[in-house]
């Protein structure tokens, strides 16, 4: 028997915590009226916030011990289906997510360390919703549909309506996100992830996802996606760009207009990191680099 | 790592600070099972450190930029400031103290950071340490590419990194062959 210190300083406010084993136990508590309770699985993106007390729930509730959030699996129709449970690094080590979804794994590889992406988990991201976050982009250009759960059962909720604002989701409080899916691929699809950070690992100031696919026919782009990351206060799809691709070859004018339906159509905002016009440029800039290596890799 | 006693230590509870929230859990550390009541809000890093007198593993930032508490969690390098203690129930952790305990001799990954000079202050050192542990216990040889990823989760204000790459890639070599 050791002797220890008297515990005095405990950095977070005071809360409970439980990690039921089944959805069901887990929606049971999140529906507590009487408690201000919070989904916790990594931690990575909760646990500063618990420690710096910006956020001051009472009752934490661990999803990471339940099985049934715990798949990873390609379904019937060839969709990807990730559980809450499932962390950031496993899903990027997956041979199933890097031969269909490479710009998943990608944009995971861009999430802060190595250390950090062991912990975390895919949906845990998708759920916190930084705009500036790499997952939440990815998940708007591979059409991810979210699986939500609470008390009246599962919804499912299409990309474009899931991200709300910076750090608000169609989650309704007494809700969890249980499962993301990601539809098939198409067959001959080039992808691409660029994005700008100060420091390796940071949060990106500006980033990008670009899909692109190659009508086997006409050798041309059949259908583009363009997403940018920090650039709104949700993922932001610019439809002006992908139009701008579809039907070319990617050649130098349709990436000069790509970039200038960027330049026109983005409305990021200036805060410490960036100014919106360093914003702007710098998205325009690995808008045209993603577009040419998203088609080079169709 | 198997332990060799069945019955896991006990560690002792302080005064009951709030009245509720807290929770038993059993856990493996540096090979020993302990059992300690914890409460749901304390940081696995203040429980290593504070609890455990565990003193080895370091607090910089405290929100998981520096990279200076580090542990192995299952194998798996994490920040000990952004786990909880509660969340470990029946984690088998590692820290500094355990690579070469008591008279051991040091692990190749400890004699690369000292024959390299793979450390000015110091501070640091522990988290680069448990990084490059499980860099070395993987089934293969990771890239430099991985290897720079891996050390770019910790952060040295001495500015020391090219003999913390140096000692990495040395234990390295020393695991694999050159």
């Amino acid at each position: 028997m050791t002797t220890i210190r008297e515990a005095r300083w405990l950095k977070p406010t005071p809360f409970d915590y439980t990690a039921p084993r089944t959805l069901a136990e887990a929606v049971a508590l999140l529906g507590d009226p009487a408690r201000d309770t919070k989904v916790v699985a990594g931690g990575q993106s909760l646990i500063p916030m618990l420690n710096m007390r910006l956020a001051r729930p009472e009752l934490l509730v661990d999803i990471t011990r339940i099985e049934e959030l715990a798949h990873l699996t390609v379904d019937a129709s060839g969709a990807l289906r990730i559980g809450a449970a499932v962390r950031q690094a496993r899903a990027a080590a997956d041979p199933a997510v890097r031969h269909g979804w490479p710009l998943l794994a990608a944009a995971i590889s861009h999430i802060g360390h190595p250390q950090i992406r062991g912990r975390g988990t895919v949906c845990g991201s998708l759920a916190h919703h930084d705009p500036a976050a790499e997952l939440p982009t990815a998940a708007r250009a591979l059409d991810a549909r979210f699986v939500i759960t609470g008390p009246g059962g599962s919804r499912i909720v299409p990309a474009e309506d899931f991200f709300v604002a910076t750090f608000s989701t169609a989650v309704d409080d007494d809700e969890l996100l249980a499962e993301v899916i990601l539809p098939p691929p198409p067959a001959a699809q080039g992808w691409a992830f660029e994005e700008l950070t100060r420091r390796h690992g940071d949060f990106a100031t500006v980033g990008v996802a670009v899909l692109l696919e190659r009508d086997s026919a006409t050798g041309l782009v059949r259908t583009a996606r363009v997403v940018f990351s920090g650039a709104g206060p949700v993922p932001v799809r610019l439809s002006a760009a992908e139009d701008a691709l579809v039907g070319t070859g990617v050649d130098e004018a349709a990436l000069a207009a790509a970039r200038s339906a960027a330049l026109a159509g983005l409305d990021p905002s200036d805060d410490v990191h960036a100014s919106a016009a360093h914003r702007r440029e710098t998205a325009a800039h690995l808008l045209v680099r993603a577009c040419t290596t998203a088609w080079e890799r169709c | 790592m198997t332990p060799s006693v069945p019955a896991p230590r006990t560690v002792r509870t302080p005064p009951l600070a709030e009245p509720s929230g807290w929770h038993r859990i059993t856990l493996t550390v540096n090979g020993e099972r302990i059992t300690a009541e914890v409460e749901s809000r304390l940081l696995l890093s203040d429980f290593l450190r504070d609890r455990l007198r565990l003193t080895g593993t370091h607090v910089g930032c405290e929100h998981g930029v520096c990279g200076a508490c580090t542990v192995l969690v299952d194998g798996e390098p994490a920040r000990s400031c952004l786990t909880l203690a509660v969340q470990c129930d029946g984690a088998a952790l590692r820290t500094v103290e355990g690579l070469a305990p008591g008279d051991a001799p040091l692990t190749p990954v400890q004699r690369a950071f000292h024959t390299c000079h793979g450390m000015q202050c110091g501070f640091c050192t522990p988290g680069f340490v448990m990084t490059a542990t499980a860099l070395t216990e993987q089934p293969e040889r990771p890239g430099p590419d991985e290897v720079a990823d891996a050390l770019s989760g910790h952060l040295c204000r001495c500015t020391g990194y090219r003999n913390i790459r140096r000692a990495v890639c040395q234990a390295l070599d020393e695991r694999f062959g050159e």
